[in-house]
């Protein structure tokens, strides 16, 4: 193709790539601090792990694809993608779990695609999924609350849990969705096992009702920044609220309420950060307004009636499937065709 | 005046206009030598309608109108015709066209105004007289101002007139308001009386507080019926279907003229060369030209028709570190292949470019679907599918996303975080999809030419015949001179006077040819042996 070197426009306001990204970046520091301080330090060797398995996952694509490395490699979207990773692993995961997961992202979800920009699914979700299938048991085991410990190590220990071999027992606790789902199994009642286990919070879990908060604070700072819009974040949340506010109100013992599945699990970094990843998501207003709906529909469905804890990162991948159709059913009417039928 | 209107997209890049709206508009010196393109406008090119060494005053027509959609080209001052020959003209890829060089003798000897009484004469009158003196569209597009006032329906509901002037750097539009409102304002009082126009209202950006302020004065000093509106000042506002718009909520719809829906939009200088032409009898021989960017003193220049951009830029001084010149503004001009073009009608700024002013463009990222360019889009396009699609050469489903409504004004490029040249990936594709549909149309029109050629001989044939076997009935049967022969001969005339199988399309080239050759030796034989029978006769 002959492209003219340099066309008009001459002038330019973009945002550069790596602009956009650094603030993605900030805006996931609230809540690695609120994991840090609810949950202890082993979260900062995992998001190490993830991002220099990341790069050098990415180095080596981009010399196998014969793709100058450096202006790539400092677009800082592949720390993105496994900062995310790290994120949603449970923070004590064996250090080669968490590098394998975001060795598959990186190569499988990103450069046989095409890399960056052409990839169909969030790849952070594609390593969240390979790694649930593949160690179901180890993607389970999160580490309790450091109040609800009895003795919490120290910050070193902390930090070397990852490569330590496997979270002790007395460390470990199941999450609160999947607290509830085992509990509301037995059966009981959602306000008896809220009230008997220590796991749950004020509205959320314990500790995790704060770090949903923090993707909170930061999601609406990529919001103010314009890095996201408000349709897809509104969308998922509203739907999934929606639902689970209506199930609760229709069976109260077997459904918790919304602000519950609001603040618990990925909600909060699935609006914010996952569902509203541009490469994977549709383009058109009206689309992501379908798409982050339909997202938080599936998420809440898989939680309640699947067979995994949470849904989030499945929704999404769902959701992913179907961007082409949606995209391409709801473009606009462009200038000049108002009124037309398509 | 009823509320303003929006456009969708929309971009706000810095504006650069003050540098040259500090001093007045200025008449250059003359060049050594001006080269006038006879092709400055849309439509035909105008003819040669001067020798060589010939003498010719300012305004003389030294170019004739030719065909339906044209204009006149006059001399901008006076002097010798020095050549009548191709020089390099201004577009992108530094095209040469036919120019009339003139070598001004300094005396500024003028023929005599032609002013028209245009109230007491027939509209189409008016209208010739318009192409003659050269008047096109100023605005950009060039096109012939009397073929727009002609087109338009009985009665038009809106004049809008357009002082947005919208693109950054260029000012050529606000000094000519701020300076020769009452000028401008005549003009359009003109063009809605010839159209006619119920309304005229002129619409100007809320960045040029002082033009506003001329405009309107002049505007109530003429009776008040012209209405000068402040549009929010967002570029590509000053685009014709963003004006209209804005004005008047209007979206014209693809495939439509705004005619047709009773708007017609002029800019502001051509309604001021309207008024010049008719009223004080003067062809259109200058422009004003904003010289900015990397020069000691950017300015307006009242620029004669075939000056060479070079020495505007001298007399605005052009400092050390320029790195090329751009002819219009940053988001939609075009770099210049070299600075010896000469200004044409449809030249409104010259940009000289420095690394400061222009940094080179930063590398081309893959696109991340951000749809920025979506929300930046004033045609309310998809850029990034559109990329997509020009990128892999899918130029059906490029046409599909509606590529031809694309406006080219750049707002797109402007805010890709990948840096991804937009635009030139939507020229590209349009200029393939252009050259493959004069491709099919060459082949279409080959394929006719042999079917005609292929039925004309069919008919000829048989025509031939048909005359051949009347005369053979008429005639007493001949004497049989050589039998064998004569036999062989009566049954080539059956066979011509056979009626001719029905031609078909399929039939390849070759075996048309091949049987018009057969056709051609059987036609001699059959002229030879009635030219015999004659002969017996």
């Amino acid at each position: 193709m002959n492209i003219t070197p340099h066309a008009s426009p001459y002038l330019t306001d973009a945002t550069p790539v790596p602009r956009i990204m650094g603030q993605v970046l900030l805006a996931l520091v609230p809540a690695i601090v609120a994991q840090v301080y609810f949950f202890g330090w082993a979260i900062v060797s995992s998001l190490g792990v993830a991002t220099l398995g990341a790069l050098v996952a990415e180095a080596l694509m981009l010399k196998f694809r014969r793709v100058p490395a450096a202006p790539f490699l400092a677009d800082l979207s592949v720390v993105v993608t496994a900062w995310l990773i790290a994120l949603s692993l449970p923070p004590t995961l064996p250090w080669w779990m968490n590098a394998l997961g975001v060795g598959f992202a990186v190569v499988v979800g990103k450069h046989l695609y095409g890399g960056l920009g052409n990839n169909p699914f969030n790849p952070a979700m594609i390593a969240y999924a390979v790694l649930i299938i593949a160690f179901p048991a180890q993607m389970t085991r999160w580490p309790a609350p450091l109040a609800l410990q009895s003795a919490p190590p120290g910050i070193l220990e902390q930090l070397l849990l990852p490569f330590s071999g496997g979270l002790p027992d007395a460390m470990s606790m199941a999450t609160p969705l999947d607290t509830l789902k085992t509990q509301l199994a037995m059966p009981r009642s959602v306000d008896a096992v809220r009230q008997a286990q220590p796991i749950f919070g004020q509205a959320g879990g314990r500790g995790g009702e704060w770090i949903a908060l923090a993707y909170l604070v930061g999601g609406l700072f990529l919001l103010a920044r314009r890095i996201i819009t408000w349709r897809v974040p509104v969308s998922f949340l509203g739907a999934l609220f929606g639902l689970a506010a209506l199930l609760h109100f229709l069976a109260p013992t077997r459904h918790a309420d919304g602000l519950f599945h609001l603040l618990a699990g990925a909600s909060m970094v699935g609006a914010f950060f996952i569902a509203t990843d541009p490469v994977s998501g549709p383009t058109t207003r009206r689309g992501q307004l379908l798409f982050g709906a339909g997202v938080g529909l599936l998420a809440y469905l898989i939680r309640a009636f699947g067979g995994y804890p949470d849904g989030v990162a499945f929704a999404v991948l769902l959701g992913n499937c179907c961007v082409p159709l949606i995209d391409m059913y709801t473009r606009p009417p462009s200038f000049g065709h108002k009124g037309e039928r398509r | 005046m009823a509320g303003l209107f929006k456009f969708f997209g929309g971009v706000h890049p810095p504006e650069h206009k003050a540098q040259s709206t500090r001093l007045p508009i200025a008449r250059p010196s003359l060049p050594p030598r001006l080269f006038v393109p006879l092709h400055q406008h849309i439509g035909n090119h105008a003819k040669p309608a001067v020798r060589v060494d010939e003498v010719v005053l300012r305004g003389q027509m030294i170019g004739e109108a030719q065909g339906r959609i044209s204009v006149a080209v006059h001399a901008p001052c006076s002097g010798t015709v020095r050549g009548i020959a191709p020089a390099l003209v201004p577009h992108p890829s530094g095209l040469s066209d036919l120019c009339i060089e003139i070598e001004p003798d300094h005396r500024d000897a003028a023929i005599e105004a032609r002013p028209l009484d245009w109230r007491g004469v027939p509209r189409a009158t008016v209208f010739d007289h318009l192409r003659q003196m050269g008047v096109a569209g100023l605005g950009g597009a060039v096109f012939p101002t009397y073929a727009k006032l002609a087109g338009a329906p009985r009665v038009l509901d809106t004049l809008v007139i357009n002082g947005a002037e919208c693109e950054p750097f260029i000012t050529c539009d606000d000094l000519l308001m701020r300076e020769r409102a009452a000028e401008i304002i005549a003009g359009t009082l003109i063009m809605g009386e010839l159209l006619p126009a119920r309304r005229v209202v002129v619409g100007i950006e809320d960045n040029k507080p002082q033009a506003l302020a001329a405009m309107d004065a002049a505007a109530r000093q003429a009776g008040g019926a012209v209405v000068v509106v402040a549009v929010p000042t967002i570029y590509p506002g000053g685009g014709a279907k963003q004006l209209i718009r804005v004005l008047t909520g209007i979206e014209v719809p693809t495939g439509q003229r705004s005619t047709e829906l009773g708007v017609q939009c002029f800019n502001v200088a051509t309604a001021s060369s309207v008024w010049r032409a008719l009223v004080r009898g003067e062809a259109l021989t200058h422009r004003i030209v904003t010289v900015t960017g990397n020069v000691r003193e950017p300015r307006n220049y009242e620029a004669p028709l075939g000056t060479p951009i070079a020495h505007l830029l001298a007399q605005a001084g052009e400092l050390p570190g320029t790195t090329g010149f751009i002819m219009g503004g940053p988001m939609m001009g075009f770099e210049l292949p070299a600075a010896e073009v000469p200004v044409v009608k449809a030249s409104n700024c010259v940009i000289a470019k420095s690394a400061a002013l222009f940094p080179p463009p930063a590398p081309e990222l893959p696109c991340i679907r951000c749809t920025r360019c979506v929300t930046a889009c004033p045609a309310e396009l998809t850029p990034h599918e559109l990329y997509w699609f020009a990128k892999s050469r899918n130029f059906g489903k490029a046409q599909e996303y509606a590529l031809f409504d694309c406006i080219e004004c750049g707002a797109c490029a402007y805010v890709c975080p990948s840096n991804i040249p937009l635009v030139s990936y939507f020229r590209f594709a349009k200029s393939e999809i252009w050259a493959r549909e004069r491709e099919k149309n060459a082949a279409d029109d080959a394929r006719e030419r042999h079917e005609a050629r292929a039925a004309r001989l069919e008919r000829d044939k048989q025509e031939r015949a048909e005359k051949l076997a009347a005369k053979t009935a008429a005639a007493a049967p001949p004497p049989p001179s050589s039998p064998a022969s004569s036999a062989r001969d009566t049954a080539l005339v059956r066979t011509l006077s056979a009626p001719a199988a029905p031609v078909t399309p399929t039939r390849s080239p070759d075996e048309g040819a091949s049987r018009a050759d057969e056709l051609e030796t059987d036609r001699a034989r059959l002229r030879e042996l009635a030219e015999q029978k004659h002969e017996h006769g």
